[in-house]
């Protein structure tokens, strides 16, 4: 981030203006008056919060119980031996490489369909994003009725149940995911490919690159960062997946498709009832994501250099 | 060159399509005949009736989301900007703290939060509450909105910042009517965002709203689908998600320049 340039120490502050220590002082208290409602907000709202969740995981806290005292680490032991954690975790996973994969690929490709301004271009442009327009919920409920049976207008494409077996409910999720944010992406990278010169291609076409190498040698190498910003938001993005699986398959069929902030969720308020328990596991989610990313920055710089 | 194109104008053509289409269905099917909804012959309306007779009423959640939405929009907006303008303008202490702080909100999943939320806006009498519900977005939205504000405000030429606070403008006069019209675009894209985020947002609301008459839209036409015996009603739920995608794409069209320029700076939250 840029530094701010800021006004406490005016150029002319070599030859102190008589008025220089009243005004030196006051730009601390107003930039404090201006940032309070943000510190108001991020305390209440966001440091309590998290401090309350780091006390629940360790206390035995029912919904509607309320604390009942300490009892670390019952929390955390009875997460893990959850029956459905270790599938929640690994169907996590597995549903982020899938989704990541997928999504990045076609960005891409609809980046370097829509690379060049016109008219036509411009509308594609607008077709691939108007999807992201939508809420997660909204796009949700409307692949809800384009999957049903009775509603479904994809009968000709042959397919019995969109989401009656596993494999078939986690392949929806993705097509409904890739539908609502391969626009997206594509925007992020098109930023990034229109950050590339013009005449780093003109080197290449006279080094006879032909479009292959091009793109293999120059354009992937140079989008590195845009890649990469891409990568850290879908995987984060798909780690906390939860609005697709509720609406679309509810974690079913045989809790197959449950994922990790899913569970939760049912911890919480849904049968269990245990707030500690959730708690818990939630803490658990935010040191895994945690971990992802440092790794992922860590991985990202490695290669730079 | 050209001829090249052909397929790749064919395939483009028919990708554009294949995106446009979920859309163009659910507005034609809301309106079209179809068994076990409320539309059983002939186009029309009927299953928007429906939704409108949907316990509460289409109304009541129309409010609600409209109340969720103007009061986190604003909230966010009066917020982020002051706080925009003391990080751009202002050294005090803990600044750097205070900024990275507010960005963390970032790395935290909003599972996490909402557990100790649901607690926590218990004791503050706020549960089962639209303004609590409308606080908790606002907060969810501030990373985004206080970044923005803060690189709108450090992108006004360093002349007109000046003059506005040596020209004897106390602070706060200077910010109102002379820092206020050079941040203009920021103030949309945050409000947008804002809007967007609240007018869809759906686990938060599940959590920290239980009374169905104080539900947002998105958590109605979702829990109306678990209505009526098991049966649901497909066409109803069409028509929910029209009346929840129009004023998105609506405002997607219209706004579509601040839009890009939202995404472009950080976009969030995949």
């Amino acid at each position: 981030m840029a530094p701010a340039t800021t006004l406490e120490a005016p150029p002319e502050g070599a030859v102190a203006p008589p008025g220089a220590i009243r005004k030196r002082r006051k730009p601390q208290l107003a930039g404090w008056a201006y940032a309070a409602p943000t510190a108001l907000f991020v305390l209440i709202f966001f440091i309590v919060p998290i401090l309350l969740v780091g006390q629940m995981s360790i206390s035995d806290w029912g919904l509607f119980a309320g604390n009942r005292g300490i009892n670390a680490p019952e929390n955390f032991t009875k997460v893990i031996d959850d029956r459905l954690f270790w599938p929640a975790v690994w169907f996590t996973l597995k549903y982020t490489v899938v989704t990541t994969v997928i999504l990045l690929g076609l960005a891409l490709g609809l980046a370097m369909l829509v690379q060049e301004a016109s008219r036509w271009t411009g509308f594609l442009r607008t077709s691939f994003l108007v999807p992201s327009a939508l809420g997660l919920a909204s796009a949700s409920l409307l692949f809800y009725a384009l999957y049903s049976p009775q509603s479904t207008p994809l009968k000709f494409l042959g397919i019995d149940s969109f989401l009656g077996t596993p494999s078939a409910a986690l392949w929806s999720t993705v097509a409904l995911i890739v539908w609502r944010f391969a626009g997206f992406y594509m925007l992020l990278l098109l930023v990034g490919l229109q950050g590339i010169s013009g005449d780093v291609y003109e080197a290449a076409r006279l080094d006879g690159a032909g479009r292959w190498q091009t793109f293999r040698y120059v354009t992937l190498p140079l989008l590195r960062s845009s890649i990469a910003l891409c990568t850290i938001l879908c995987v984060t993005g798909s780690m906390l997946a939860f609005d697709q699986f509720y609406i679309l398959t509810k974690g079913g069929p045989d809790n197959s498709t449950i994922t990790i902030v899913q569970l939760v969720y049912n911890m919480a308020f849904f049968g269990q009832n245990n707030l500690g328990k959730a708690a818990a596991l939630s803490i658990l989610v935010l040191v895994a994501l945690l971990v992802v990313n440092v790794l992922q920055f860590r991985g990202l710089r490695d290669k730079e250099s | 060159m050209s001829w090249i194109k052909t397929p790749q104008h064919v395939l483009a053509g028919g990708l554009a399509l294949i995106f446009l289409f979920p859309l163009a269905w659910a507005a034609v099917a809301s309106v079209s005949p179809q068994g076990g909804t409320a539309q059983t012959d002939g186009w029309g309306f009927g299953n928007y009736v429906t939704l409108a007779n949907y316990q509460a009423g289409i109304g009541q959640y129309l409010i609600n989301s409209i109340v969720v939405s103007t009061l986190t929009v604003a909230v966010t907006l009066g917020v982020s900007l002051l706080g925009g303008y003391a990080f751009a303008m202002f050294t005090f202490p803990g600044r750097n703290a205070l900024f990275l702080v507010t960005l963390a909100i970032l790395m935290v999943p909003y599972a996490t939060l909402l557990i100790p939320l649901y607690v926590l806006l218990n004791q503050l009498g706020l549960q089962n509450s639209l303004i609590g519900l409308s606080l908790v977005l606002a907060m969810f939205q501030l990373p985004f909105a206080v970044f923005m504000m803060r690189i709108s405000f450090e992108a006004i030429p360093a002349e007109l910042r000046e003059a506005a606070l040596i020209d004897g403008c106390g602070s706060f006069r200077a910010l109102r009517h002379i820092l206020v019209p050079a941040v203009k675009p920021g103030l949309i894209t945050v409000g947008l965002f804002a809007f967007l985020a609240a007018w869809n947002d759906f686990i938060t609301p599940l959590v920290l709203i239980s009374d169905s008459d104080k539900a947002p839209l998105p958590l109605a036409v979702a829990n109306m689908r678990q209505q009526v015996m098991g049966i649901v009603d497909f066409g109803a739920t069409e028509a929910g998600v029209v009346v929840l995608a129009l004023p998105c794409v609506l405002l997607f069209l219209a706004l579509q320049r601040h839009y890009v320029r939202g995404f472009m700076s950080g976009a969030l939250k995949g």
